[in-house]
């Protein structure tokens, strides 16, 4: 409880390191300090299997933000919106704050899982007591994404599948040279 | 050191590492994959690794290396051999048991705790594995493969190996 | 406690969405978001003491289901971590798409040169 604690404090000090530096590798760096600090606080909650995906996908996620942005030749933030769009924007944050705060009373008390709310037929109690006789993975996490949730690990795999197709579509170029015509036919050769 | 490819890339040093490297990085992503349902790990974590196997010879060594490391076409190939993969144990799934992705294959009590357990988990873990990764890998190549260059007051994306030339 | 600091941690992130220029900067704090969110949906499936969800050899199916943190949220937030790095990687194609319009990473430059 107190390590968890101290590790979320650390990550909101990177986290607010992140969005206020004037340097953009400084903000990627503490982004990914906040990312590695939240794969032990993963560790700590029992949650393996998300501490070693967190892990590399964080690394992952940093080798992009470094390579496709962080080489551009700007590297330094200059200030912040003008006055009236700054008030509005840290009023819609403290609204989203209070309306969080009063969705917390809904929540169960720390430690003690939702499931245990629904001491009879909550389905994860299901999963962990009959996910080895029914699946026979010892790993329930994978036994709930790979056979009782698959449909979710489906519908992921499309997201991926169209995230990195828009990407794909959104670098190509050859839809570039029909609407501009002969200016890029140049700087392709060039 | 005829390989136009050589002058590539990070150093000397970097790039012998990365030879050594790559070779345990591939082989813990696959263990990762493979004991997916018996130990943490799965599909999504051990493709995220191998992605990151291929990344690592592709910024090390540069990507003329990289890319005969894995090329984009057997990269998308792959993808698309991992979804056809999980889509296709969905579908057998109705065809044996009646139920889009039912685990078709019982596993008995006395085979818990092996690797070869659990019917079609590990089958789906492997097509997992390579659909992440393949793409991951794919998306990483295809942002570092261009870059926005001035040239004549105009921006346009221009590929990053002429611009260094 | 715990969860007031990782509704903090949400709530930087959207002040950094709603409040910076730099798209570089946005990205950076809709992906601070998206941790303090799989956060938030670990935490709720927390049992204190708990172990995780992973059978070993020779436990007792009632004994292991009384132990442990739940499974759901878990399998959940492994899938939405992956989509958030495909998100983000889409995200920084956009940026480089934007830099090559505009030739800034600037909002409010880029809403004075359109036209």
């Amino acid at each position: 409880m107190t390590i968890l604690a101290a590790l979320l404090f650390l990550m909101l000090v990177g986290a607010i390191i992140a969005v206020e530096t004037t340097n953009l590798l400084s903000a990627v760096i503490s982004v990914g300090a906040v990312g590695f600090l939240l794969s032990i606080a993963f560790l700590f909650l029992g949650a393996p299997d998300i501490a070693i995906t967190q892990l590399v996908v964080e690394i992952l996620c940093l080798v992009i933000l470094i390579r496709a942005t962080i080489s551009r030749d700007l590297t330094a933030v200059s200030g912040e919106r003008e006055f009236f769009g700054m008030v509005v924007g840290v009023a819609l944050v403290v609204l989203v704050a209070l309306a969080g705060i009063a969705a917390f009373e809904q929540f169960p008390p720390f430690g003690e899982p939702v499931m245990a709310r629904f001491p009879d037929d909550a389905p994860s109690a299901t999963y962990l007591a009959e996910g080895l006789d029914r699946t026979g993975a010892a790993n329930i996490v994978t036994a709930v994404i790979l056979d009782f949730r698959a449909y979710d690990t489906l519908g992921e795999a499309t997201v991926l599948f169209c995230a990195i197709l828009g990407a794909l579509a959104l670098m190509r170029r050859r839809a570039r040279r029909q609407r501009d015509g002969d200016e890029t036919e140049e700087g392709d050769a060039a | 050191m005829n390989d136009p490819h050589a002058k590539e890339g990070m150093s000397l040093i970097v790039k012998t590492v990365t030879r050594w490297l790559k070779g345990f990085l591939l082989l813990y992503g696959a263990y990762i994959v493979l004991y997916g349902h018996l130990t943490p790990g799965g599909g999504f974590a051990g493709g995220v690794i191998v992605a990151c196997a291929f990344i690592l010879v592709f910024l090390a060594c540069g990507a003329g290396i990289g890319h005969r490391t894995l090329g984009r076409l057997a990269a998308s190939e792959l993808d698309s051999a991992g979804a056809l993969i999980f889509t296709a144990v969905g579908a057998l799934g109705i065809a044996l048991g009646g139920v889009f992705f039912r685990n078709f294959i019982r596993t008995p009590p006395e085979a818990h705790f092996r690797l070869l357990s659990s019917g079609v988990i590990p089958v789906c873990n492997i097509a997992i594995g390579l659909k992440v990764g393949t793409s991951l890998f794919m998306v990483l190549a295809i942002l570092s493969a261009v870059h926005v260059a001035v040239k004549g007051g105009r921006r346009r994306m221009v590929r990053r190996r002429e611009d260094k030339s | 406690m715990i969860y007031a600091l990782c509704l903090m941690l949400i709530a930087v992130g959207l002040y950094g969405v709603v409040v910076k220029k730099n798209v570089v900067k946005i990205v950076i704090s809709l992906a601070i978001m998206e941790y303090g969110i799989n956060l938030l949906l670990i935490l709720v499936g927390y049992r204190a003491g708990g172990h995780a969800p992973i059978m070993e050899p020779g436990a007792s199916p009632a004994e292991f289901a009384a132990g442990a943190v739940d499974p759901l949220p878990q399998a959940l937030v492994l899938t939405s971590i992956v989509i958030g790095l495909g998100v983000l990687a889409m995200m920084v194609a956009i940026c480089i798409r934007l830099y090559e319009r505009y030739g800034t990473f600037d909002i409010t430059e880029m809403r004075r040169l359109r036209g």
